[in-house]
């Protein structure tokens, strides 16, 4: 994976309310939701909309990463701007959903990174270029990546129907 | 070794005699849950079935419910047009278990598959919808999925790849006290397991308050579990599992009552003394955020919400009418009430409590999530502060980022409203 930089730097506990509020649920093809993602938070939603932040640019967040609703649209929303989250852990559902729906995340319990710094994934780890530092990533279990490999689980599951797994 | 009641639950849902944590699993699903994000769902599903040749119907419309509520009536044309598409697919696949917008069968999704009998114990039972984890108050092993997952459910009816999940134990020994209740246990157990305490994991309940509690208090420890990260909460059923089921959800069918074994190993055990609990209150913006009640009290609030599918049902409003009777919400303080279901909102209008109610200055809402998600109705001004009995404080949750909410019980909801500011109800203040 090429280098790139962390375009936002985010605490612990970041709830699907910050990621993708309420009230823009009725919303659901993931060809729209990328307009509301972090809505609230004015300046990035300007930046992800104007089109500053560069596919395969990093979000990097803290524990707990997407906690809250099942709603689907906190993923889609991420991943229709081709960024990649990393965080020190993910809530449940937030994480099957964007293993589901092909959102990029990586699971990293001790990445220590900030805005501007860059960063390279490589051998199952996360090179922090700017501090010299690297970090171990944790692999998902096999089940999951399974479903990751298929392409997403619309893929999957259609596999199995036709019975071609 | 022996096992807990969900790893038990899921031997048996499998056909296997045994399971241990972390086996993966892949169970049959009894009952599959969609509000109006079943729209999202439509689209998963069929996408699933796009170039296969295959005719695409649901793998069994008799297991499959959805509750239209999280935007009832419809707030705008997109949400409308989200219902009639649901309405059509409905009807097209035989869907059984669906509850449009009326004021028979309607309600929250939380509460009408309890009240109707469509959850029982030992069933496996997925929503999309995070507090799906409520039903595991009658003994199912119940979780939130996302739409796509529900897509692929609907297509092959099982989950895919489910990790039998370890169980932390609660054991709430002694009795509440007065003015003490179910919610305010749930934000002292949240408060020290913090919002990511159980990720992964399931809470078992157990204690003699447990066993004494009515259903809907249960309801409301199992709703409020996923609040710890919990992937289920589960009160393992007993007598009083079977009277409501029975009496208050019309099943007559068997029932099949098991609990935990004995020697189950449990990944942790933490014990609550319910005597000395007071009404607690999470703070703005974690649910975790967690203090007694008298820590805030005297906090200015300009508006009161007491519904949602946390603290909706008909104790929660008796315990409200009967503080507001005769009384007066504070000048400056506007106070929402939105029953759980409409078959509650009945049963409040026949025993008083909604007459009390308005008759004290509270506007009384249709049943629906209403302002809990923050999209229809009460929304808040930049800089307000509101005290509710629903189940989320996240910063934006009642539709302003710039607005604080705090989280209560249904006493401490209704004591402060009367003040204007966030009040013990035991007195005291
Ligand atoms: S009442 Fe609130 S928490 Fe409950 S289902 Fe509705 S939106 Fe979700």
């Amino acid at each position: 994976m090429a280098i790139a930089r962390v375009v936002c730097k985010l605490g612990d506990d970041v709830s699907t309310d910050i990621i993708y509020p309420g009230r823009f649920m009725a919303t659901v093809l993931p060809t729209e939701t990328p307009q509301y993602a972090f809505a609230d938070d004015k300046a990035l939603n300007a930046k992800l909309k104007a089109g500053e932040i560069p596919p395969g640019s990093f979000i990097v967040a803290g524990k707990n990463f997407g906690c809250g609703s099942s709603r689907e649209q906190a993923a889609s929303c991420i991943s229709g701007y081709g960024i990649i989250v990393i965080a020190r852990h993910f809530a449940r559902i937030f994480l099957q959903n964007s293993i589901n729906v092909g959102l990029a995340m990586v699971i990293c319990p001790t990445i220590d990174a900030a805005e501007g710094d860059e960063l390279e994934i490589a051998e199952g780890r996360v090179w922090n270029r700017t501090s010299g530092k690297s970090f171990p990533i944790e692999a998902l279990p096999q089940a999951r990546q399974a479903i990751i490999d298929a392409g997403g689980l619309i893929p999957y599951t259609r596999r199995l129907l036709t019975k071609q797994v | 070794m022996g096992m807990t009641y969900i790893q038990k639950l899921l031997a048996r849902a499998c056909g296997e005699p045994a399971l241990a944590v972390g086996d993966v699993v892949e169970p049959p699903v009894d009952l599959a849950m969609s509000h109006e994000n079943g729209a999202l769902v439509i689209n998963q599903f069929n996408e699933i079935y796009q170039g296969t040749g295959r005719d695409s119907s649901v793998w069994d419309p008799d297991r499959i419910a959805i509750i239209f509520d999280h935007r009832v009536p419809a707030e705008s044309s997109k949400t409308a047009t989200n219902q009639k598409k649901i309405r059509e697919f409905v009807a097209k696949q035989g869907i059984g278990k669906f509850h449009d917008i009326r004021g028979d069968v309607g309600g929250i999704c939380h509460q009408i598959l309890p009240e109707n009998g469509y959850v029982r114990p030992g069933a496996v039972v997925v929503g999309t919808d995070s507090h799906t984890t409520t039903h595991g108050a009658l003994g199912a092993f119940a979780f939130g999925i996302g739409a796509t997952e529900m897509a692929s459910v609907w297509a092959l009816g099982h989950v895919l790849n489910v990790e039998v999940p370890a169980t932390i134990k609660v054991v709430v020994k002694g009795r509440l006290g007065p003015g003490v209740y179910a919610k305010d246990l749930i934000l002292a157990v949240i408060g020290k397991l913090t919002a990511e305490g159980a990720n992964y994991r399931v809470i078992e309940f157990h204690g003699e308050e447990i066993r004494n509690m009515p259903t809907s208090g249960r309801l409301v420890l199992c709703n409020m579990s996923v609040e710890a990260g919990a992937t289920a909460g589960v009160v393992p059923p007993d007598a009083e599992t079977e009277r409501y089921l029975r009496q208050e959800a019309g099943v007559t069918d068997d029932l099949d009552l098991f609990g935990p074994d004995a020697d189950a190993v449990y990944e942790r055990v933490i014990e609550i003394d319910a005597a000395a609990l007071g009404p607690q209150i999470a703070c703005p913006h974690t649910v975790d955020n967690v203090k007694p009640v008298a820590d805030v009290r005297g906090t200015k609030v300009q508006q009161v919400v007491i519904g949602s599918c946390t603290n909706g049902r008909l104790d929660d409003l008796e315990v409200a009418a009967r503080i507001l009777k005769g009384k007066h919400v504070a000048a400056g303080t506007r106070m929402l009430v939105f029953p759980a279901s409409w078959r509650i909102y009945s049963q409040a209008l026949e025993r008083g409590y909604l007459g009390d109610i308005i008759a004290a200055g509270a506007v009384v809402c249709n049943p629906g999530c209403g302002p809990c998600l923050g999209v229809h109705q009460g929304a808040l001004a930049d800089g307000e502060t509101a005290l509710a009995t629903t189940n989320r404080n996240f910063k934006g949750r009642m539709g302003n980022p710039s607005a604080e909410v705090y989280l209560c019980s249904p006493a401490v909801a209704a004591a402060s409203a009367l003040t204007g500011v966030i009040t013990d109800p035991r007195g005291g203040n």
